[in-house]
């Protein structure tokens, strides 16, 4: 177990992966499968844009393209942005905190087997119906839809917001009890800071949406009328419900990118960054007034003018901090020697596109002008402008980043640069014109339109940014296994600049991560030591024995458990005899694999001091 | 290079064309507005276009200089600077006053654009229709001239409407872009606001607006168009006392209409009344409402207005509008049937 | 400090449900849990006063027909007890008094199973005598959701706290078990507070009207 590394065969690598509760490992898991979905939801995008390419087309038939676009919002949004926003949370974060794990490792493992069978779950939609509702599933719609569809979101979802709320929890803990020494609150690198924030949020947001999530459950599969209007139910609820979950959401995915572009700022640009303690600052109150804002998704829904009004200046503060935020970046550069690597290719591209991202949020945040953007295209090319041109690019830039970190080998920085100017200019094409569309009155989540209302040429030049878009990640693909094919190892710091404790460990860690914690001294702790001429940190203790959790099959099976039984509850409904039989035996799997664990003793092993010397001399 | 000066040539006036065109079609785009509410929300569109512009070319500027000015080109490690309180200060308050800017216009247009005390008044002269969606189709009530039609709403210029709005099955929204921003017509209760549609634009747009639903609500919702006649007061009440004139089902004028009323009445009227004064309850108004079909701009809202389009529609509805109410309610018809039903639909007049 | 090490009444330290690395992350892990609980009791509270008394027709009966004060009270001073036996039971863990510890587990356990059963026998009367259901309208699916909820949570409890002590009857107290028995009665508590606000926003609330 403690020997590093050696050549293993295929099944022994796959059994490690399924009960691993390494972060690194973890991480590289939510990576891969948050990437597949990428690539499904972006082949579903394709779908749009080819549908939409001219008017009166029947690339797909209306119904169709309903489940298209319901499974390319819910998909992004779930299981690819946030599961990739985890992939490098998991990878990086305890890294850049000085810690040998995070706080729950098993719960990390359970996070993830969740996510993944809730996604695989929603997925399986796909061979007989998949939902039809949109990603926001309003109740009406959701209740009228016929066959599973809705119950495969429903049921998909909450398995997988679980994963996400408990892998919330496990990152709260570990930067609250796990940092090294001397590596207090304000030394935390903004990466960290923002980690901690979406987890804060997450922690708060998805119960909301597991209720809503549990109540629509119960309508649809057990008879229950939440949503019934005819039965004293109100959908306005879930209205409130999915939005009081949904706005924070959009934060969740955020913060994280500012904090991926704060490193590479900083990183690229030789220079501390500019005004920490604002940057600090501006993130809290971000994560804090996302939750004051939800109703300015629903400023046609008829709550009123004094809720709009307020709604909407609530909406206008968050412009402040994020304003601020834009600022301390361009300065962080200011008077720097920036350097244009792949990752600050991205970081420069943010800036532009995620402004008019902003800036477009505080018109639709005008609620009485919001009434002619409300579920057009403009709303449409806002949001795809703050999610793709702020989290997307994020991810991209921090995959070239932290690739090395990661994997111990370097993305080829021309190929990266290929990507880049790809994506850049079509998403550009594809969305800019888009704002205009939905100012010219074209309704969003529309199968298709008519001609003679002058979006023809419009809605072509969006469909060919699309086509520039595949292309980028086509090249981002080969890029990906071209570099692991050659497998060119590279040392600590492969950038030159690295700043924070990551950069001070080998690429990739070993398994233990420190062997000895190190003493943080300040900000950027590793670029202070290197700044007087030290090589790595100081150690803040001797050599010692360290302890490490066991590989544990659990987290699997509990996830598969309730995978196994959302397949009884949905066709209890419909009387199959197996079904009720199989939803039970799926419970029995779960809170039988809980039991286990919970009699089972697990204290973890311990390596010893000696091994570690001993790696030493093999180093040396 | 004289082929790159003839492509110059082109590209310009393709980018003329292009601005030309970036206001969109008058009857159905909210960049040409063309009543109060749309001009209220125009205005807004603009200030807070204004607004951010402003912040675009600043941030633009400081974006430039630093592509140009800091480059590295050395391996010189740069001064560590913590941060400017100054700075930090500025770009706090800026934004910070220029929200206010926006904010005070916003919140007055909000109450603006919600009063509707007018509606509750006693003896209100004001006009009041009751607007009702169902799946892909409008119904359009007038309780205080007791006529009912749907698909094609019709209004008088130059005064405000009033709108009560629900919805029969499904969420959906109602929205005319040229005239007004939209509002949800909720499964749960009634919403109400106003438009006012300016008779002089009105004129310029071809006095037909294109309203559109603007929650997804199934299948069809791209297909659940409308149209909105705007008229002057006067040809408004003619309108209207021509409709109230239909106290019967009209009678067929020709022959081939008079199979297509048999047929229609055995088939048909099950679902669609042919008189405005639809006495039924809200809840058993299963289908449009056809009193003035022959009147109307569309078939089912979409297809163009003619015996050809209208006979393809019920012949399979379901082509044209997938998931609608209609598939599947009555008989095949033959050909011979559809030919007498269309005459008989299309003769459904009220007005000259 | 050691988790497998032997423990005496003399080692043991003050707070054992926090002096390991591992016992403080799960204190803290788990009361970031119950924020997020609580988060999701306050949803469940917000629809059930949206959804009060919204029935369909008027022969349903409505929230101030159905509840009575003397059940709900015997069942609220039931778990209210079963919280204060709890304190006791972790008193004598902080002392590392094992036997007493169990002996008010298992009261608090007993107390909980009462609790339990009158709201069992609750339900069965709404349904038998007002046919009150969980499908009868919306107020009814509010209110079987979120009484419901928190029962669900107090039988998870129940076996939680039974597990624990059926598995360590035999091997006494040491820090790898004490924060388990701690977590658990922190959860134990939470359910009781829960339903300190059920009883004040369902019940009294509803015979008000």
């Amino acid at each position: 177990m403690s020997t590093i590394a050696q050549k293993k065969g295929f099944g022994a690598t796959l059994w490690d992966f399924l009960t691993t509760v390494d972060h690194k490992k973890i991480a590289i898991l939510y990576l891969i499968a948050g990437g597949i979905f990428f690539l499904m939801g972006g082949l579903e995008a394709v779908f749009i844009r080819i549908q939409l390419a001219v008017p009166n087309n029947d690339f797909v038939s209306a119904g169709a393209f309903n489940e298209i676009i319901t499974m390319h919002g819910t998909t992004m949004i779930f299981l690819a942005a946030m599961p990739l926003l985890f992939a490098f949370m998991n990878a990086v974060m305890p890294l850049q905190i000085g810690a040998r794990d995070v706080a729950f490792p098993f719960v990390n493992a359970l996070g993830f087997w969740l996510f993944f069978f809730g996604g695989v779950f929603l997925n399986l939609s796909w061979f007989t119906g998949a939902p039809d509702a949109g990603w926001t599933s309003y109740a009406s719609l959701s209740l009228h839809s016929k066959g599973h569809g809705i119950d495969f979101y429903v049921l998909g979802l909450q398995i997988s917001g679980l994963g996400t709320l408990i892998g919330g929890i496990n990152f709260l803990v570990t930067i609250i009890n796990m940092r090294a020494p001397g590596m207090t609150y304000m030394r935390m690198p903004l990466f960290t800071w923002s980690t901690f924030v979406a987890s804060a949020m997450i922690l708060f947001a998805f119960p909301p949406l597991t209720v809503g999530l549990t109540l629509m459950m119960f309508d649809r599969l057990f008879g229950a009328n939440f949503f019934d209007v005819t039965m004293g139910g109100n959908t306005v609820i879930w209205e409130h419900l999915f939005w009081i979950f949904g706005h924070p959401e959009v934060y969740i995915l955020i913060l994280p990118a500012f904090g991926i572009f704060s490193e590479i700022f900083s990183l690229f640009s030789r220079k501390r960054l500019f005004g920490y303690s604002s940057m600090v600052f501006a993130t809290v109150l971000i994560g804090f007034l996302g939750f004051m804002v939800w109703a300015h998704h629903m400023f046609t829904t008829g709550l009123g003018p004094v809720a709009n009004a307020i709604f909407a200046v609530a909406t206008m503060a968050i412009g402040v901090p994020t304003g601020i935020k834009i600022f301390n970046w361009l300065f962080t550069m200011w008077g720097g020697s920036v350097k244009f690597t792949t990752p600050m290719y991205y970081a420069f591209g943010f800036i532009p596109s995620f402004v008019m991202g902003g800036v477009t949020g505080v018109m639709v945040a005008t609620a009485a002008a919001d009434y002619q953007y409300h579920d057009t295209y403009f709303v449409v090319a806002h949001f795809h402008y703050v999610i793709v041109g702020g989290v997307v690019l994020a991810i991209l830039a921090a995959t070239h980043l932290w690739w090395p970190k990661m994997f111990g080998t370097m993305l080829n920085e021309t190929l990266g640069k290929i990507t880049f100017w790809f994506f850049f200019i079509g998403f550009h094409l594809t969305f800019f014109i888009q704002h205009f569309l939905g100012l010219w009155g074209m309704p969003r989540r529309v199968f298709t339109f008519l001609p003679g209302q002058g979006y023809d040429a419009a809605n072509m030049i969006s469909s060919v940014g699309a086509a520039f878009m595949s292309i980028g990640v086509l090249v981002l693909l080969y890029n990906i296994i071209m570099t692991s094919v050659k497998n060119v190892k590279v040392g600590n710091d492969p950038w030159g600049d690295g700043r924070t404790l990551e950069w001070s460990i080998p690429s990739p860690p070993p398994f233990y991560n420190f062997k000895q914690l190190p003493l943080v001294r300040g900000l950027d702790a590793y670029w202070l030591e290197k700044m007087e001429g030290k090589k790595g940190m100081t150690p803040a203790e001797p050599l010692g024995d360290i302890h490490m959790p066991n590989s544990s099959f659990i987290p699997f099976m509990i996830s598969l458990g309730l995978f196994i039984a959302a397949f009884g509850a949905m066709y209890q409904v419909d009387k199959v005899a197996w079904a009720l039989p199989v939803m039970i035996f799926g419970l029995l799997v779960t809170f039988g694999s809980m039991f286990v664990r919970s009699i089972k003793d697990d204290h973890g092993f311990h390596i010893h001091k000696e091994e570690l010397q001993e790696e030493k001399g093999a180093e040396a | 290079m004289k082929r790159l000066a003839k492509w110059r040539l082109f590209s310009l006036f393709a980018i003329l064309a292009l601005i030309l065109s970036g206001c969109g079609k008058p009857f159905v785009s909210a960049l040409q507005p063309a009543g109060e509410v749309a001009d209220m929300q125009y205005d807004l569109m603009k200030l807070s276009t204004i607004i951010m512009v402003g912040v675009i070319v600043v941030v633009l500027l400081i974006f430039t200089i630093i592509f140009v000015r800091f480059r590295r080109k050395d391996d010189k490690i740069p001064k560590q600077v913590e941060g400017s309180h100054k700075l930090e200060i500025i770009w706090t308050t800026i934004p910070i006053l220029l929200l206010l800017i926006l904010a005070v216009p916003t919140v007055a247009t909000t109450f603006n654009l919600a009063d509707v005390k007018e509606m509750d008044k006693k003896d209100s002269k004001a006009l009041v229709i009751n607007v009702r969606s169902h799946l892909y189709w409008w119904d359009f009530e007038y309780p205080g001239q007791k006529i009912v039609t749907s698909q094609e709403l019709v209004v008088p210029t130059d005064e405000k409407v009033y709108f009560n709005l629900k919805s029969m099955d499904v969420k959906h929204s109602f929205w005319i872009p040229a005239v007004g921003g939209k509002l949800d017509t909720n499964t749960d209760n009634i919403n109400k606001f106003w438009l006012e549609f300016d008779d002089k634009r009105s004129n310029e747009a071809g006095n037909l607006f294109y309203g559109k639903c603007a929650e997804l609500c199934g299948p069809s919702h791209a297909l659940m168009d409308f149209k909105v006649k705007a008229m002057s007061r006067d040809k408004f009440d003619a309108w209207v006392s021509s409709m109230q004139d239909v106290k019967e089902p009209q009678k067929a004028q020709t022959d081939l209409a008079a199979q297509g009323q048999d047929i229609f009445n055995k088939s048909c009227i099950g679902c669609h009344a042919v008189t405005p004064a639809n006495k039924m309850p809200e809840t058993a108004r299963l289908a449009p409402n056809l009193t003035n079909f022959g009147d109307r701009s569309r078939v089912a809202g979409i297809l163009d207005h003619n015996k050809e389009e209208l006979k393809n529609w019920i012949k399979n509805p379901e082509t044209y509008k997938p998931g609608n109410q209609m598939t599947g309610k009555y008989q095949d018809l033959s050909d011979a049937q559809l030919d007498a039903l269309a005459e008989y639909l299309m003769g459904l007049k009220v007005q000259e | 400090m050691h988790v497998e090490e032997k423990m005496t009444y003399e080692t043991w330290p003050a707070a054992p449900e926090k002096s390991t690395l591992e016992s403080k992350n799960k204190f803290l892990g788990f009361w970031l849990f119950l924020g997020g609980e609580t988060v999701l009791f306050a949803t469940l509270f917000a629809t059930y006063l949206a959804l009060k008394d919204k029935v369909p027709n008027t022969s349903q009966h409505l929230a101030k027909d159905l509840f009575e004060l003397p059940l709900t009270f015997v069942a609220t001073m039931l778990l209210l007890t079963s919280s204060l036996t709890s304190v006791y039971a972790m008193y004598h863990m902080k002392n590392f008094a094992f036997k007493k510890m169990m002996l008010w587990l298992g009261l608090t356990v007993l107390l909980g199973a009462g609790f339990l059963g009158l709201e069992v026998y609750e339900f069965n009367h709404y349904v038998h005598k007002f046919h009150h259901t969980f499908t009868s309208s919306a107020f009814g699916s509010a209110f079987y959701t979120l009484v419901g909820f928190h029962g669900a949570h107090v039988a998870f409890g129940l076996c939680w706290i039974l597990t624990l002590m059926i598995r360590n009857s035999k091997r006494g107290l040491n820090l790898y078990n004490a924060p388990k028995f701690y977590v658990a009665s922190l959860y134990w508590h939470f359910i009781d507070v829960v339903w300190v606000f059920i009883f004040t926003v369902v019940y009294l609330m509803g015979m008000v009207g």
